[in-house]
C-alpha cells in the first residue's frame, strides 16, 4: 500500500502587512509521512504550530516552501502548489478534516450538516441521512436536537456534530484538530472507538490531542513538532 | 463531469477614458463553482461583472463561454441577438435592487412565466404550474402568485427575482450584491436559500459582494479586487483564514466580531 501522505521540508510564516510587514515564522523543515491504518499524533506545546501543519495539509493555509504529496485519484498531487479546484477535489475524495470548532450555517439542521459531506460525494440524500442518524446516536446527541440548526447548541454538542460530519465519509486520510476538547468522558470513549474503527478500515489519521488519556489510547506514533521550530532559520 | 471550464476569461480590461474600471483580469470558472469577487466600492468588481455578463463591452481582453453544444464562443464577437438569447436562457443576472431585475407592474407569476415564454414555452397551464413550483422553492406562498412585486417586501422581491432567473435552468448566474440592503435575518434566509439552490442545481455563479461573510458562505473560490486589479485569489477559506496581500489583510481584520 502506498504512503498516503508525505510532507517534506515544509515551511510557513505569516507576514503582517498591517504591522510594518513583520514576519512571524511559524514552522520550518517539517518532514514526516503518515501511514494507512495508523493514527499519528502531533505533539508539542500550544503555539508550536501543530494546527498550522494540519491547516496546510487541508489547503486552508498557504505553504511557503516544501511539498505535501498526497495520493489522490490514483495519482500524486502536491498540495502546496495545487490549484483551488484540485484542493477542493482532494477534500471531497481524499482528505477529511475535523476542525476544532463547527462553522454553522443558518437554518441547516444538525442532521443535514452531518450528511452533507456524503451528499457532496454523490451519495443519495436519504441514505446519507440514515448514516448521519446512526453516528449522532452513537455520539449520544439527543434525538430532539437532530432537526435543529446547531448554532444554539452547547460547545460539546456542536463538537459532536462536527465529529460526526468528519467521520461519516470514507476518506482515506483524516485530520483531527482536538476533536475531544469539549467532550465528557463517555463521549471521549466513543471518539476513541470511532478512531479505532477508522484505523481498522485502513484510514491514515493525523491528529492533535491535548487530552493525555485519549492520546495514549489512539496514538501509534507521536511526532514532536518542536523539532520543526523555525528559530534556527529565522533571521 | 467534464474537465473543461464553462467560462475562460483572459486579460480583461475596461477603461473609462483614462480611469481604470478593471485591469488585466484572468480566471477560469468550472461548472458548479461559485466564485466570489470582493472589494470595496470603486474596486472594479461591478465593472468586471458587467463586462462578463456582456452588459458592458471591455476595452481589451477576451472571455469565451462553453455553449450547450460544447463549443467555446468568444462573447464579445457574438451578435447582439445571440448575446440576448444567452442572457435569457443560459444565464441569469440577480441585481442588488430587485426592481432592476423584475417587472414591477405585472404579477409575480408572470415575472417567472415570462422567462419561460422567452425560451419557447407556450402552454399556459404548464407555465403556471412551473411558476407555482418555483415560487414555493423560494418560499413565496402560492396565493401571492397574482400579486404584483410592488406589494412584496424587499426580501420577497429578492426571492422572486431569484426564481425568475433560475426558472429556465441557467448554467451560469451573475449576482451583484444579492443580499445588499436587506435586514440581517432576511439576509440569512436568502443566503441559505441561494446556497441550497446552487448546490442542488449545480450552478456556476459569480457573486460580487463587499460582505466577506456572504463570500464565505456561498463561494468556494474568491478574488479580491482593489483599484481595478486582482490583488489576491484562491480558495475562499484560504484567502480569509490566511490572507497574504496587504489589502486582503486589511479587509479581513476590519470585520466586526459579533
Amino acid at each position: 500500500m502506498p504512503t498516503p501522505l508525505v510532507v517534506s521540508d515544509v515551511a510557513k510564516s505569516f507576514t503582517m502587512h498591517l504591522r510594518d510587514g513583520i514576519k512571524l515564522p511559524v514552522i520550518a523543515g517539517v518532514s514526516f509521512s503518515i501511514r494507512a491504518g495508523e493514527c499519528t499524533v502531533l505533539g508539542g506545546p500550544s503555539g508550536a504550530g501543530k494546527s498550522s501543519i494540519l491547516k496546510m495539509l487541508y489547503g486552508n493555509y498557504a505553504v511557503d516552501e516544501g511539498q505535501i504529496i498526497v495520493t489522490h485519484d490514483d495519482g500524486l498531487i502536491d498540495l502546496a502548489t495545487a490549484s483551488p479546484r484540485t484542493v477542493l477535489a482532494v477534500r471531497r475524495q481524499t482528505i477529511g478534516y475535523v476542525s476544532q470548532f463547527l462553522r454553522t450555517v443558518p437554518r441547516v439542521s444538525a442532521l443535514d450538516v452531518v450528511a452533507e459531506p456524503l451528499v457532496e460525494r454523490g451519495e443519495d440524500r436519504e441514505i446519507a441521512r440514515g448514516k448521519a442518524r446512526a453516528l449522532l446516536a452513537q455520539l449520544n446527541l439527543p434525538e430532539k436536537l437532530w432537526a435543529l440548526p446547531p448554532a444554539t447548541f452547547s460547545g460539546g454538542e456542536q463538537q459532536r456534530v462536527n465529529i460526526a460530519r468528519g467521520f461519516i465519509t470514507e476518506h482515506p486520510i483524516l485530520l483531527l484538530d482536538e476533536p475531544t476538547a469539549s467532550l465528557d468522558a463517555r463521549n471521549r470513549d466513543v471518539v476513541i472507538e470511532l478512531i479505532a474503527a477508522k484505523k481498522a478500515a485502513g484510514v491514515a489519521l493525523l491528529g492533535i490531542f491535548h487530552d493525555h488519556d485519549v492520546r495514549e489510547a489512539v496514538a501509534d506514533r507521536i511526532i514532536d513538532v518542536t523539532a520543526f521550530a523555525p528559530g534556527k532559520i529565522a533571521a | 463531469m467534464t474537465d473543461e471550464p464553462l467560462l475562460r476569461v483572459s486579460a480583461l480590461s475596461k477603461f473609462y477614458g483614462s480611469r481604470v474600471g478593471c485591469d488585466n483580469v484572468s480566471f477560469d470558472l468550472w461548472p458548479g463553482e461559485v466564485l466570489a469577487v470582493v472589494g470595496e466600492s470603486g474596486s472594479g468588481k461591478t465593472t468586471l461583472l458587467n463586462c462578463l455578463s456582456t452588459r458592458l463591452l471591455p476595452s481589451s481582453g477576451t472571455a469565451s463561454y462553453r455553449m450547450r453544444d460544447g463549443q467555446f464562443r468568444e462573447l464579445y464577437r457574438m451578435s447582439e441577438a445571440e448575446r440576448r438569447f444567452l442572457m435569457r436562457t443560459d444565464w441569469g443576472f440577480v441585481h442588488q435592487n430587485p426592481a432592476d431585475g423584475l417587472r414591477m407592474t405585472v404579477s409575480a407569476g408572470a415575472n417567472v412565466g415570462e422567462r419561460l415564454m422567452a425560451v419557447g414555452d407556450r402552454h399556459y397551464g404548464k407555465i403556471r404550474a412551473t411558476a407555482v413550483d418555483w415560487l414555493s422553492r423560494v418560499e413565496i406562498d402560492e396565493d401571492r402568485i397574482d400579486d404584483e412585486p410592488r406589494a412584496f417586501s424587499g426580501g420577497m422581491r429578492q426571492r422572486l427575482q431569484i426564481a425568475r432567473n433560475l426558472v429556465t435552468g441557467p448554467r451560469l448566474v451573475f449576482m451583484d450584491e444579492p443580499t445588499g440592503g436587506l435586514d440581517v435575518s432576511v439576509q440569512a434566509r436568502l443566503l441559505d436559500l441561494l446556497r441550497g439552490l446552487v448546490t442542488d442545481l449545480g450552478l456556476a455563479a459569480i457573486v460580487v459582494t463587499h460582505d466577506l461573510a456572504v463570500a464565505r458562505l456561498l463561494s468556494q473560490r474568491m478574488m479580491v479586487m482593489k483599484d481595478g486589479r486582482v490583488v489576491e485569489s484562491g480558495l475562499t477559506d484560504r484567502v480569509l483564514d490566511d490572507p497574504r496581500a496587504p489589502y486582503t489583510q486589511l479587509l479581513v481584520s476590519s470585520i466586526l466580531q459579533v
